[in-house]
């Protein structure tokens, strides 16, 4: 990486869709960075050091100073390397409805943990919260992010925050499916989100940070069997 | 459609109120727009469809909902009298604590103030150990989270300063101990002697009779 000038370190879990986030962003920014694989179970001196609060992934590192919360670290990104793709539009109203879609979708992987979460007997409830948020999603993006109704603006130049969120909650949709077999994205129903996110998961710099689907399934099934609170 | 801002809130709502301080410390006029949430107005439910909840500030007749979300818009288009720092990192803190507020504070207050009887004790450990993390690593030396004076972090912590206490005397239990939390005992003395906070604070009788009520449905309500 540069010289001290501007050195950037991540700290992240591949599996973690917090991490995922601040990886695309920096890739669609074309932020050079530095990545450090934390072990959960061993966590390393330096990311207790920099996460005091909540010890946790993912941490941004500029310049030796830490940046927590991955919504927090998207903003900064933006702030900092402020010419260049933008993550978030420049006009406030644009701004403001982009920030509300961004937390939605935060909202949503919320009821997808909170499905993980729930005995095999118990899944219909927290099932139905998913799909709920799936169609508030679907309604709520269509007018402002796909006003000819389809994805097609989507491309590697053009991606911003609503595109990382949606990577980072959708991107292993399918291997959340096999993993808790369970049918989270129905062409059928959300016919927008599903077209977005394959159109998204087919560019080279997605496939780059989403994980391969068995890694995927395999560490869904493992975690879930150990106990883990999503 | 002219530049009116319309704010729809809920005198109890602490949500809303940041919104007030926000456009009052900004001097930013508004028409105010009380809602019964009991029985919502068309507009609100038409303005916020997907939480149908308060606050909803409308400005030339375009709503912005999520009080976070509020804010920020609020400080972008009225950039001046600026509630947040200038200075990139040091605006990642203020919202990392923003966030720690909205997330760990949520659930701390939850679990405590309407939370079943058995975890109380256990709950009001938990709210401790948030709070001092906040009068340690938030607040430190400052008089504000902002520093001198206040800023968005302030107006967010502002639950702690206005609502804490009528839940605290539901509840009996004293979360907010001086001997326990001096710091933030006094930026609560702080935040409340403030001008334009001063003038714009819920009656502390009102809303423990408000809670009063809340608590009281909710006992009688199934789980």
């Amino acid at each position: 990486m540069g010289s001290g000038e501007n050195k950037v370190v991540l700290h992240g879990m591949w599996a973690s869709p917090y991490v995922k986030r601040v990886e695309l962003a920096l890739k669609i920014k074309g932020i050079p960075f530095e990545y450090v694989e934390e072990n959960l179970r061993n966590k390393s001196p330096q990311l207790l050091k920099y996460n005091p609060v909540h010890k946790k992934v993912p941490v941004l590192v500029h310049n030796g100073k830490p940046v927590c919360e991955s919504l927090v670290i998207l903003e900064y990104l933006d702030e900092v390397w402020s010419t260049g793709p933008q993550l978030l539009p420049k006009e406030p109203y644009q701004r403001a409805n982009f920030r509300f879609w961004a937390a939605y979708i935060q909202q949503l992987l919320e009821s997808i943990f909170k499905l993980f979460n729930a005995d095999k007997e118990a899944h219909e409830k927290p099932l139905q919260e998913v799909h709920e948020k799936l169609r508030n999603l679907e309604d709520g993006v269509k007018e402002f992010y796909f006003p000819e109704g389809s994805p097609n603006h989507i491309s590697a130049e053009n991606l911003g925050i609503l595109d990382v969120m949606l990577v980072s909650v959708l991107g292993p949709f399918r291997a959340k499916e096999e993993a808790f077999s369970v049918k989270i994205l129905d062409p059928g129903k959300n016919p927008l989100l599903f077209s977005w996110i394959q159109a998204l998961i087919e560019l080279p710099l997605v496939k780059e940070v989403v994980p391969p689907h068995d890694k995927m399934v395999g560490v869904l099934q493992f975690l879930k069997q150990s106990g883990f609170k999503f | 459609m002219d530049n009116e801002v319309k704010l729809h809130g809920f005198w109890p709502s602490p949500f809303v109120y940041r919104v007030i301080w926000a456009l009052k410390l900004k001097g930013i006029e508004y028409d105010y727009i009380e809602e019964d949430l009991a029985n919502k107005s068309e507009l609100l439910l038409r303005y916020n469809p997907v939480y149908k909840k308060v606050p909803v500030l409308v400005h030339a007749g375009k709503p912005i909902s999520e009080s976070l979300v509020i804010l920020e818009y609020i400080e972008e288009v009225w950039p001046h009298s600026p509630l947040l720092p200038k200075d990139p990192y040091e605006r990642s803190v203020a919202r990392f604590w923003i966030n720690f507020a909205t997330d760990k504070g949520r659930s701390a207050v939850r679990s405590l103030f309407w939370g079943g009887g058995d975890g109380k004790k256990e709950a009001a450990e938990q709210m401790f150990d948030f709070l001092k993390i906040i009068e340690e690593q938030a607040l430190g030396d400052k008089k504000f989270f902002g520093g001198n004076s206040i800023n968005m972090v302030d107006l967010i912590f502002a639950w702690f300063a206005c609502w804490i206490q009528p839940m605290e005397q539901l509840v009996g239990i004293k979360v907010l101990e001086p001997s326990r939390l001096p710091s933030l005992h006094a930026w609560v003395k702080n935040f409340k002697e403030e001008p334009i906070i001063k003038e714009n604070l819920p009656d502390p009788e009102r809303l423990l009779a408000y809670y009063t009520r809340l608590t009281s449905n909710l006992v009688s309500k199934p789980t």
